[in-house]
C-alpha cells in the first residue's frame, strides 16, 4: 500500500483543525478506507480528546521517535470504526521533542499499512507546523469567514508552495448563512476569490459540532447531521470522487456564490 | 577564504567559506558550534553569496540553528532562488546596516530576479501574506498583491491584478514615481516619503494609477496616455 499523508493546518489557532481531522479521518474510515490520524500538536494535544480516545492512551509520537515503544504499540485503534487509528502526541514536552525527519520516517512507515495519514497540525508557522507539513503529500488549509483566519491561511498557502507541496485544498468552516445574506461576514466567493486555491469543502457553523466534540464522537458519524454530511463530502472529494457542493451543505449563501460566479465570467467575456 | 562572523546592528553577519554547498553548510554548522557559547541567543544574517538553496533546505537550516540556539533572521544572496526561498520564509533579504561597505555590493545585487540593480523585475504569481519583495528599479506584477504583502520599490510599480496589501514606490526618494493597478485598493500606499490610506468604501474596481501632486499622493483613473493629459 502506498497511502497519502495529508496534513490538516491553518496558520491561525481555533478555526477547527483538530474537529476537521477527526471528522474527516471518520468519515474516509466509514467509507472503508484505512486511516490513522496523527497528532502532531505536542505539548497541547486535543485530538485524543475529540477523537473520545483519550483514556486509551499508553505511548504517544515522542515515545515512538525516541525508541520507547514500537509504532503499533502506539497506536490506538477507534472503538466504532475499525479501520480508523490515532497516534496521539506527547503532552508533557514541546514541539522540539521531534523533528520534521522523525515526522517523515514515521510516515514512510505508516505509509505501508494505510490509505490516509492524516496529520493535524498546530496552530502558528514555527517547529511544530514544519514538523506537521515535513512529510505530507497533500496539504489542506482550514479556515473561517473571517479576516484575519483568511490572512493567516495566505499566508499558509504562500509557504506551502514555496516548499512545493502543491496547491493545497481549502475547507471553509463555520459559515453562517444568516449573516452572509445580511452582509455581516465573508461569503465563500470572497474567501476563494482571496485565495485562488481549490475548495475541497463548506462547513456550515453549528452547535451539534460543539456537543459532539465534547462527547468525543465526530459528527461525521451521524447519518441525519448535515455538517456531518459536509464532512463525508470532503472525504468523498478525498478519496477522488465528483461531490457537488449542493444546497443540503451549502444553505442560503450558495445561491450568492453561483450568481458570483454567473456575474464573473460575464464581465470576463 | 573560511567562516566569518562580524556583529552589524541587525544581529551578526555571517559569511560562508568558499566550498561548495554541502561543504560549504557543514563547515558552518560546524563553526557556529565551535562558538556556540559566545554565540547563543543570536541573531544571524547569513551571506550565502551564490549558492541555490531551496526553501526546504533552508527550512532544514533553520531548524538546524534553532536546534544550536541561534535564530536565522536573514539571508543575503546573489541568487534567485535563494533570495525568494528567503522571502518564502519571511526572512529578511535586505539590511539597512550602518555599514556600508561591505552589504553595499550585496544590497546592489539582490534583484529578485537577478536583473541588475535600477532595471525592472517581472513577477509572475500572486503575492502572498507575508512575502515581501524589494528592489531598487521598478516591478511589475503579473498577479494579484494580497493583505499581508509588501513591495519597496526604488522606482515605478505596475500590478496587473488586485493590490491589496503594502506599496512603497519611490523608496529612495523619487517625488516622481508611480504606483499602477487593475484594482488599485492597497492597506497603504507610500510614494517617496508620502503616506496615504485608501478610503474604505469604494466603488466598482477600475484600474488607477496614484502618483505625488503638490505633496499629496493622489489617485486617478489609468487610461492610455493618449486619452489622458498625462
Amino acid at each position: 500500500m502506498n497511502g497519502r499523508v495529508i496534513t490538516v493546518t491553518s496558520g491561525k489557532g481555533g478555526v477547527g483543525k483538530t474537529t476537521a481531522t477527526a471528522n474527516i479521518g471518520a468519515a474516509l474510515a466509514s467509507i472503508g478506507k484505512k486511516v490513522v490520524c496523527l497528532d502532531a500538536d505536542i505539548g497541547l494535544r486535543n485530538l485524543d480528546v475529540v477523537m473520545g480516545l483519550e483514556n486509551r492512551i499508553v505511548y504517544d509520537i515522542v515515545d515512538v521517535v525516541e525508541g520507547r515503544c514500537k509504532l503499533r504499540q502506539a497506536m490506538i485503534r477507534d472503538k466504532r470504526l475499525e479501520e480508523l487509528h490515532l497516534i496521539p502526541a506527547a503532552q508533557t514536552r514541546d514541539k522540539n521533542a521531534i523533528s520534521p525527519k522523525d515526522m517523515q520516517r514515521v510516515c514512510d512507515e505508516l505509509r505501508k499499512d494505510f490509505d490516509f495519514i492524516l496529520i493535524d497540525s498546530p496552530a502558528g508557522i514555527e517547529r511544530g507546523f514544519k514538523n506537521a507539513i515535513a512529510p505530507a503529500d497533500e496539504i489542506i488549509i482550514i479556515t473561517n469567514p473571517e479576516v484575519s483566519a483568511v490572512r493567516d491561511a495566505d499566508r499558509i498557502i504562500g509557504i506551502v508552495e514555496a516548499e512545493q507541496k502543491g496547491p493545497p485544498k481549502l475547507v471553509i468552516n463555520r459559515i453562517n448563512s444568516d449573516l452572509v445574506e445580511r452582509g455581516d461576514m465573508l461569503a465563500v466567493a470572497d474567501v476563494l476569490e482571496l485565495l485562488a486555491v481549490d475548495l475541497i469543502g463548506i462547513v456550515q457553523e453549528d452547535q451539534a459540532v460543539l456537543v459532539s466534540t465534547n462527547r468525543g464522537t465526530p459528527i461525521a458519524l451521524e447519518p441525519r447531521s448535515k455538517t456531518g454530511q459536509a464532512f463525508r463530502d470532503i472525504a468523498r472529494r478525498l478519496a477522488g470522487e465528483q461531490v457537488p457542493f449542493t444546497r443540503a451543505n451549502g444553505g442560503g449563501f450558495l445561491g450568492r456564490l453561483s450568481k458570483l460566479i454567473r456575474a464573473g465570467s460575464k464581465k470576463d467575456a | 577564504m573560511s567562516v566569518q562572523i562580524k556583529g552589524i546592528r541587525e544581529g551578526l553577519l555571517v559569511s560562508i567559506d568558499s566550498e561548495e554547498w554541502p561543504v560549504a553548510e557543514r563547515n558552518l554548522l560546524e563553526e557556529l558550534d565551535r562558538q556556540k557559547e559566545f554565540l547563543k541567543g543570536a541573531k544571524l544574517i547569513l551571506n550565502l553569496e551564490g549558492h541555490d538553496i531551496t526553501a526546504a533546505s533552508m527550512g532544514r537550516l533553520r531548524d538546524q540553528l534553532s536546534d544550536q540556539g541561534l535564530s536565522l533572521w536573514g539571508v543575503l544572496s546573489r541568487s534567485p532562488l535563494t533570495e525568494r526561498s528567503a522571502q518564502a520564509m519571511g526572512l529578511a533579504t535586505r539590511i539597512h546596516g550602518s555599514e556600508p561597505e561591505p552589504e553595499e555590493e550585496i544590497v546592489e545585487e539582490e534583484a529578485p530576479e537577478a536583473q541588475p540593480a535600477g532595471s525592472a523585475v517581472l513577477l509572475k504569481k500572486t503575492l502572498r501574506s507575508g512575502s515581501n519583495i524589494t528592489h531598487h528599479g521598478d516591478v511589475t506584477v503579473i498577479g494579484d498583491v494580497n493583505p499581508g504583502a509588501q513591495i519597496v520599490a526604488g522606482g515605478d510599480v505596475v500590478i496587473w491584478g488586485r493590490l491589496r496589501g503594502l506599496v512603497h514606490a519611490g523608496a529612495e526618494g523619487n517625488e516622481s514615481a508611480v504606483v499602477c493597478a487593475m484594482d488599485l485598493s492597497p492597506t497603504q500606499l507610500r510614494i517617496a516619503g508620502h503616506i496615504a490610506i485608501p478610503p474604505k468604501e469604494r466603488g466598482t474596481p477600475r484600474p488607477e494609477i496614484a502618483f505625488v501632486r503638490d505633496g499629496q499622493v493622489v489617485a486617478e483613473e489609468w487610461a492610455p496616455p493618449s486619452a489622458t493629459a498625462q
